[in-house]
């Protein structure tokens, strides 16, 4: 009924719109970073045409790196904070997502409320509320003192400092990023798991497994996807992120790969450097990106649908 | 006598309290006791410090820790010595700034988004893979990443965009687009294609089909998109960061950003407490107009279900 070339005609604004302000920026990216420097003004003079790339500085930054290299520790750090946040992500939401779904009856809507409350609440409003309970007197410092926890944390070696929580301590940097991207984690895993057919567990539980053993073998397995779909969903903006270490430490020691590629844009701007650290980013995450599609698509070939 | 009397009962206590503490420990899966603590500690833990962040907000002292007393100071003093949000220059212009970009945001990425999920559900040929997969994108790239690139575009390529507003609207549209994609996308499927080719049948031409029947059967989706984009906008601080051009431009989570790193005060609190109370009547106004418009599908889903859908 209707002529053929309408619903591409539809798509173009968006299209044009999504060529022109997401993939050109990209180029943009690739032509500074395989680009030169201007020897007196050190500014970026980007190439645009491939044949006039210069991979000098990428190739240095891959070097940066390699261990040893100035950017080692960074990196290593950052990929330490996002696995240690994940996990924590996992303990935590795992048994919220499974009540929520499987338990909570005449609670479930207010539940559901609560724990979709915090995506409209500015994450910077998060983060500036534990400064005001983590600052020197706030709540949760004159909390963890009285109750000695802050004794605790610090003979575990978990903070360095137990009376400064906001002075550079990747402890507090951790908790921060999991107390950001938990509801983002949270959500899809609830999905998943109210998703599961009840009949499943049923048959488990007839043919004799005990509770634990159809949990392990029937529900882990079938929120499967729900779990690398959250992850996935916080594990790549936390790569990028560099505000929550700024808020809650601002130290150089808690810096992740964002605080290196946010320096070289607004600290002394080296946007060379930024857009090559910038690429080398990105190339990790679409191979981490890569994985999680590669996992789907043979769940989806395993499972019937 | 009574003293035997009392023995016993505490020892039944005891044993049960024991036998449930085991049965938690043994099984907890079974029993969800144990569950239900960690569900509602993370509740707790997820919400209260917003709360205390809004009860300093009202706090009749500079301090962000010791509680002195009930002030609306923070919001409405015109005393230049407080830097109050609704009189204070720069937090007022951060307010209006935020609110106009969120305006600007819905107003172009919504309508472009519908267009573009319509689109993309019906079209069928060369190019629409690729349109699909481009759109799923921005929703999977980091914000520094898509930062560092409208930066270097606008300062590299398309030069004629200055920094500040028009460059932070743009790169906000880039960003909501695919929400309204992937929010309407799901309504055009739910609502399948019968209904037009009913309205066909009786004689409507591809312009009215689309406008008369379509459109309004769209409409929750497209409001339920326009209150995400908006909140989503109002949340933003790395692309309006990334593309301002000082203190004019400046939104209210760069005001919050700057201040934890300088010194917080009770009205940076306030600020934040405001655009909260604002996003969350916008949000609760688009569940609402949602729930109007979708009166009487009792067949798809539930009221959680849209509550849960609006996180997404």
């Amino acid at each position: 009924m209707y002529p053929r070339w309408l619903w591409p005609a539809f798509a173009l604004p968006g299209v044009v719109w999504l060529l022109i302000l997401f993939v050109l920026p990209f180029y943009a990216v690739v032509g500074v970073a395989f680009g030169s420097v201007d020897p007196i003004l050190l500014t970026a003079v980007p190439a645009w045409n491939p044949l006039d790339w210069n991979f000098g500085w990428v190739s240095e930054v891959l070097t940066g790196l390699e261990p040893g290299g100035i950017y080692w520790d960074v990196f290593i750090r950052t990929v330490r904070y996002v696995v240690l946040s994940l996990a924590g992500c996992i303990l935590i939401g795992y048994p919220v997502a499974y009540y929520i779904s499987r338990h909570a009856s005449r609670t479930k809507s207010l539940l559901l409320i609560l724990l979709v409350l915090p995506f409209w609440i500015s994450y910077l409003m998060r983060m500036l509320a534990w400064i005001n309970l983590l600052s020197p007197g706030g709540y949760a410092e004159r909390f963890l003192s009285a109750t000695h926890i802050n004794d605790l944390l610090y003979h575990l070696g978990l903070v360095s400092d137990p009376n400064n929580y906001l002075g550079g301590e990747s402890f507090t940097v951790i908790v921060a990023l999991i107390y950001g991207y938990i509801p983002y984690f949270i959500l899809p895993l609830y999905a998943s798991l109210d998703r599961i057919d009840r009949s499943h567990l049923e048959a488990a539980r007839d043919l004799g497994a005990s509770p634990w053993r159809a949990f392990l073998h029937v529900t882990l397995p079938l929120s499967r996807t729900g779990l690398l779909g959250g992850a996935v969903l916080i594990t790549l903006p936390m790569f990028g992120d560099y505000y929550t270490p700024n808020i809650v430490s601002g130290a150089p020691t808690t810096s992740m790969i964002g605080n290196q590629i946010d320096l070289y844009f607004h600290g002394g701007p080296q946007p060379t450097i930024g857009a090559a650290l910038t690429i080398l980013l990105s190339a990790f995450l679409v191979l981490l990106m890569g994985y999680y599609m590669w996992v789907i698509h043979r769940a989806s070939r395993d499972l019937p649908a | 006598m009574s003293q035997a009397v009392a023995t016993g009962r505490t020892r039944t206590q005891e044993f049960s309290t024991w036998r449930r503490l085991r049965g938690w420990i043994g099984n907890p899966w079974g029993k969800p006791r144990f569950l239900v603590v960690i569900t509602w500690t993370y509740i707790v833990w997820s919400i209260a410090p917003v709360l205390v962040a809004i009860q300093f907000s009202f706090n009749d002292s500079r301090s962000l820790t010791v509680w002195h007393g009930f002030t609306t100071k923070w919001y409405t003093s015109t005393s230049p010595d407080i830097n109050s949000v609704f009189h204070d220059p720069a937090l007022r212009g951060a307010l209006q700034q935020s609110l106009r970009l969120a305006f600007f945001d819905v107003l172009i990425a919504v309508p472009i988004g519908v267009l573009l999920a319509i689109g993309l559900a019906r079209w069928r040929g060369r190019g629409s893979g690729g349109a699909n997969f481009l759109m799923l994108f921005p929703l999977v790239t980091p914000e520094i990443v898509m930062g560092v690139s409208l930066l270097l575009l606008f300062s590299q390529l398309l030069t004629i965009v200055p920094f500040g507003t028009w460059a932070q609207v743009l790169g906000h549209v880039t960003f909501s687009i695919s929400y309204v994609v992937v929010i309407v996308r799901g309504r055009l499927f739910s609502i399948g294609r019968s209904y037009e080719e009913a309205a066909a049948d009786l004689g409507a031409s591809p312009p009215v089909a689309l406008y008369r029947v379509l459109l309004p059967l769209l409409l929750p989706a497209v409001v339920a998109s326009a209150a995400i984009v908006f909140a989503i906008s109002i949340d933003d601080f790395v692309i309006s960061q990334w593309l301002s051009n000082g203190a004019n431009t400046t939104t209210v989570p760069m005001t919050i950003y700057n201040a934890t790193r300088a010194t917080p005060q009770p009205s940076t609190d306030g600020i934040a407490t405001v655009i909260m109370v604002i996003t969350l009547l916008a949000v609760v106004l688009g569940v609402l107009v949602f729930r109007f418009f979708t009166r009487g599908e009792h067949a798809r889903g539930s009221a959680i279900d849209d509550v849960a859908g609006f996180g997404i």
